[in-house]
């Protein structure tokens, strides 16, 4: 199929991208476009404009400020993937990206468009709520910050407001004892996964002192286990609190049926990720193993 | 290896590039995207089509209103199904040998009625494709939705409102067959297994989408059909037929085409429709499917559910088949080559590998408000060579015996041919147990037993499956011929010899990736003795070909390249007449190396073929006046003796259950195949992998999801997935030779022999790696889902 017709309107500033985004009430960013391009082919979005800001060079960058990993928006999974920089402040996000589709659409997709558009199967939501991620965006009324856990409201849904533009994401860089987990079942490599898993928490003395565990594809928005999380911490994830810990995913998730899975099937599979993803995040058991 | 005493090719005599490993000539061009594809066509005037397609899976078409789109930018024309039938004849989609099918009159858009989600219902004509998509989204068409027959079993039930009401019921096609004395072997048997296969739909997902531009000039009064197609001369009937025109009045053209898989060699109503726009509107009309739309009218495959009986003796000894297969195709049989041509093959292939004389046998063919199916690759194979293998592991479970060695005990010997089985099908030479032979020597058992139970002490489930199978190839005319349609099992070439003295060989079979015009070039410049960049190949124009009938079922090598080894050889003949009188030689003393007359006994140069090209074509003063040089010959070629040429061979898999998960991981896959002579072992094994890939594309990931409203719900490439190289395991392949004495070559079809047996031996080896926990899977295909149902119930 062939898109709609639509108007191209491409900024050179920042600030008049936010301009043209509040005199273009239907108008939609153009980033990678690797969501929003197949979303017009199929014809399910018609915006009036797409408002282009992949060449705005005051979205791109990673940098390291005062202990904070700033990760602008049109940050590519390919910089993210490639860049050490990432490797050593967000093991985490590291770990995800490659599981983020190909080649191809990692050398496009951005970073901001990932969390803006909000899929529920994606990987960068989840990394952005278990790392407690804070997300910088610019609007009419000047620049404020919102947090990950208050982000996701729904199904392709945040709280970016229509007049704003997602600026950056800010993550802070590990701290003593801090471990991470990442693990997705997915059919084919590069797809999306039935389950997934992104795990960050703290270690101090043999035991689990924090723990966020970030489910995706398992329901509107990647969702915080903090029912499962609450079981392991204290605990340096034994048999036992693990078990307690995979019962208790059951009041946090409540997973949708679908082609790939039925709802106790995908419940079922978060399990074993819990497990599997929970002691590869322990020391000792990573020795053990 | 060889299988029998035939001769096989010396690959290593300069002349001979038959048995050799060349590259293809068409590699360069299609890899620098300098391929013609239909898409790549721009005609001058062209009209793009977009068809309106039915949302219901069955409806009645109370009204269309077509007035908001007509006026829209772009537009030239917006046609119903009620216009279109004054333009296009319907067809109905039934063989005379397949006793009892019966379907129901098809039109190229939909009349009155629309039958399953996606079949045609307006065409609409604009300057590009995004206009007519505009135009379509303002047509209004309002449907009253009829309940839609889904379920096979439910259609096939006695009570079932038929969809076709004038046909009775919903049954297309039943056939049954009892051969030897099944009750009394059974009675006879230590052990009979039981189960049910499970086979879901899918489709053929090729490269490239169908296409088609169709062109009528009113000046000649004629059509040209630029199609991706695999049949051109098939297509060339069909057209006229349902156009009320002479099969002179149509051209097909079928140049590059991005993968069929049997996808492209049936007739579409889109297809159709573009023809007939053509010639209403007088303009050349474009259609390229989109992938949407590939998805609710390519043809879908397969669907079956089988259950399948096997007796078997302590000793080893498997003393029956037997069969209950149904299978839910679309409310059409597909036209011209019927849509129960698959359970046909279940019927006629299941157990053919076995030295089993009793067997039983029921299929039954069902009408479903479905995308219609009919056939693709490996057509039917999977489906008995699933059940057969399933089978008889199952029984080698019962009795405690190995799978190699009950296979051992019952495949058909290799010196017990020719012979048939019970089904009728006959095999001129095949060789079971060489290619187990093969196999055992490729893939190390023991080292894989060791290293499954080392995993297993890990609690790793790691298995191990065999399936032998058997593949029809070199179809003759017992196929489609017999059952009256008009597709031809004989394919012909035409060789000429030109000015310069280079080759150019005019085949009627196709390419749509597999390497066909490098055969043909390979043998005609052996059967000539020229050097293969002298050759060049046409293929695909019904203008410019011999009459044939194309490339499918696995016969362009054996039925195409034989008839241009043959016309090679009628123009050598003729170059060394004319060679015999320009020197006064004999011809018999004269031979052809690599382009240059030579006299036999000492090799000595006497004369190229480019100065005899001159002589001929410049000089004829200078021959005798009773002399006249023909340097261009025309042979065809057609398998006399047998139906088919069988083929054989045996694929093993190894892999890994992750009981925990449902995930299969393949870890290696073996194939060692017999088709005959290889013409080039690069393209076999590369078709016998891709075919593998296919294969296990079914195995473990492809289904058509429908829902119970006979939607499809997965018609796009995020959610129907396809085999993809990430999850792919290293496939060796390995031959053993048995040539056929029907032809000088001995080739036989290699195309499908991958795609019949590697679900098979992927579910065999599942069962292997979960023999311990008691689970035994026969459903395909083998997502996370059905492993944990099967492993934890519910």
């Amino acid at each position: 199929m062939k898109a709609p017709a639509f108007g191209y309107l491409r900024p050179a500033s920042l600030a008049e991208a936010l301009a043209l985004l509040q005199s273009h009430p239907d108008a939609k960013l153009l980033a990678g476009g690797q969501s929003l391009l197949p979303a017009l082919n199929l014809r399910l979005s018609q915006p009036s404009h797409l408002i282009d800001i992949g060449r705005l060079a005051e979205l791109c960058g990673i940098s390291v400020q005062q202990g904070r990993l700033r990760i602008a928006a049109l940050t590519r999974h390919a910089e993210l993937q490639a860049s050490p920089l990432i490797a050593q402040a967000a093991p985490l996000l590291h770990a995800a990206i490659q599981h983020v589709a190909h080649p191809a659409i990692r050398s496009r997709g951005t970073i901001g468009g990932s969390l803006a558009n909000a899929d529920p199967a994606a990987e960068l939501p989840a990394c952005a709520l278990a790392l407690q991620a804070r997300i910088d965006v610019l609007g009419p009324g000047g620049a404020r910050s919102i947090q990950a856990c208050d982000f996701f409201t729904g199904l392709f849904e945040t709280a970016l407001g229509s007049d704003e533009i997602l600026a950056a994401v800010e993550i802070d860089t590990p701290c003593e004892g801090a471990v991470f987990g990442f693990q997705e079942l997915a059919r084919r490599s590069g797809d999306y996964a039935i389950v997934g898993l992104a795990a960050a928490g703290r270690v101090e003395g043999g035991a689990l002192a924090e723990l966020r565990l970030a489910y995706f594809s398992v329901g509107a928005t990647a969702i915080l286990a903090t029912n499962a999380a609450a079981c392991l911490l204290g605990t340096a994830a034994d048999p036992a609190s693990l078990s307690r810990a995979e019962a208790a995913l059951a009041q946090d998730l409540d997973p949708p049926d679908d082609l790939q899975a039925s709802s106790a099937t995908r419940l079922h599979l978060a399990r074993v990720l819990l497990r599997r993803v929970v002691s590869s995040m322990m020391p000792q058991q990573r020795l053990a193993a | 290896m060889m299988g029998n005493d035939a001769v096989v090719w010396p690959a290593d005599l300069p002349n001979s590039y038959i048995g050799r490993a060349v590259p293809r000539a068409n590699l360069a061009r299609l890899t620098q995207g300098r391929g013609e594809y239909v898409s790549d066509l721009q005609l001058p005037r062209m009209l793009h089509v977009v068809f309106l397609r039915s949302p219901y899976a069955h409806a009645e078409i109370v009204s269309i209103d077509v007035s908001a789109a007509a006026g829209m930018p772009g537009v030239a024309r917006i046609v119903t199904g009620a216009e279109m039938a004054g333009h296009c004849t319907p067809w109905v989609g039934v063989l005379s040998h397949l006793k009892g099918l019966k379907s129901a009159p098809q039109h190229a858009l939909a009349v009155d009625r629309v039958h399953w989600q996606g079949e045609p219902v307006v065409a609409i004509l604009a300057a590009s494709r995004a206009q007519a998509e505009d135009a379509a989204e303002h047509i209004l068409v309002e449907y009253r939705e009829l309940p839609a027959q889904v379920d096979m079993f439910e259609a096939a039930a006695p009570d079932a409102r038929p969809i076709h009401p004038e046909l009775g019921d919903n049954i297309a096609f039943e056939r049954r067959l009892d051969a030897g004395d099944v009750d009394a072997a059974a009675a006879a048997s230590d052990h009979i297994l039981s189960r049910r296969f499970v086979f879901a739909r899918h489709t053929g997902v090729t490269l490239e989408a169908r296409a088609t531009i169709a062109e009528w000039n009113r000046a000649e009064q004629r059509l040209t059909v630029h199609m991706g197609s695999q049949a051109p001369h098939m297509i060339q009937n069909i057209v006229a037929r349902h156009l009320n025109l002479s099969e002179a009045q149509i051209r097909v053209i079928t140049h590059d085409v991005g993968g069929s898989f049997g996808i492209k060699v049936h007739i579409y109503p889109d297809d159709m429709a573009v023809c007939a726009l053509a010639r209403m509107t007088g303009r050349p009309v474009k259609f390229v499917a989109d992938r949407i739309e590939s998805f609710t009218s390519d043809i879908h495959a397969r669907d079956h559910v089988l259950d399948g009986r096997i007796g078997v003796r302590n000793d080893g000894t498997i003393t029956f088949f037997e069969i209950d297969d149904i299978t839910g195709i679309g409310p059409f049989s597909v036209y011209p080559r019927t849509s129960a041509v698959e359970a046909n093959q279940v019927v006629n292939l299941t157990g053919g590998q076995y030295a089993v004389p009793n067997y039983r046998a029921r299929t039954r063919v069902v009408f479903l408000n479905k995308t219609p199916t009919c056939q693709y690759r490996a057509v039917g194979h999977p489906i008995a060579c699933s059940a057969t293998e399933g089978l008889v592991d199952l029984a080698a479970r019962a009795i405690g015996m190995d799978p190699v060695e009950i296979r051992r005990r019952n495949l058909i010997r290799d010196d017990g041919y020719p012979c048939s089985a019970p089904s009728g099908i006959r095999f001129e030479a095949l060789s079971h147990h060489a290619a187990l032979d093969k196999l055992l020597a490729m893939m190390d058992l023991p080292a894989l037993r060791a290293d499954q139970a080392a995993a297993r002490t890990r609690g790793v489930y790691r298995g191990l499956g065999l399936a032998s199978f058997i593949e029809i190839t070199n179809p003759g005319p017992a196929f489609y011929g017999v059952g009256g349609a008009r597709i031809s099992s004989q394919d012909g070439a035409s060789v000429k010899l030109d000015a310069s003295g280079c080759i150019t060989v005019a085949s009627s079979i196709t390419e749509q990736g597999q390497g066909s015009a490098a055969i043909i070039a390979q043998v005609t410049a052996t059967a000539i003795g020229v050097k293969l960049e002298s050759v060049r190949v046409i293929l695909g124009d019904t203008d410019t070909t011999p009459y044939g009938g194309g490339t499918w079922a696995s016969r362009g090598a054996g039925i195409g390249a034989e008839a241009a080894f043959q016309a090679g050889r009628a123009l050598r003949e003729n170059i060394l007449k004319l060679a015999a009188t320009i020197l006064q030689s004999a011809p018999e003393n004269l031979d052809i190396h690599l382009g240059v007359v030579v006299d036999k006994l000492t090799n000595t140069e006497r004369l190229t073929l480019a100065e005899l090209a001159r002589i001929a074509y410049f000089r004829p003063d200078t021959l005798p006046q009773d002399f006249q040089s023909e340097l261009m010959a025309t042979r065809h070629f057609v398998p006399r003796e047998y139906g088919f040429a069988f083929t054989n061979g045996i694929q093993a898999s190894y892999l890994e259950v992750d009981t925990e998960t449902g995930f299969i991981r393949l870890l290696k896959h073996w194939v060692v195949e017999d088709c005959g002579q290889p013409i080039n072992p690069l393209l076999v094994d590369e078709q016998v992998r891709g075919g593998v890939v296919q294969g296990l594309g079914a195995a473990l990931f492809e289904r058509c999801h429908y829902d119970g409203q006979g939607q499809m719900i997965n018609a796009n490439m995020a959610d129907y997935l396809v085999p993809m190289a990430g999850e792919m395991p290293d496939i060796e392949v390995a031959h053993v030779i048995s040539p056929t004495r029907e032809s000088a070559i001995g080739a036989k079809g290699a195309g499908e022999a991958g795609t019949a047996g590697a679900a098979a031996c992927v579910a065999n080896a599942v069962n292997d790696a979960l023999a311990p926990l008691g689970v035994v899977i026969t459903e395909i295909p083998l997502s996370p889902e059905v492993v944990l149902r099967a492993l934890h119930g519910g």
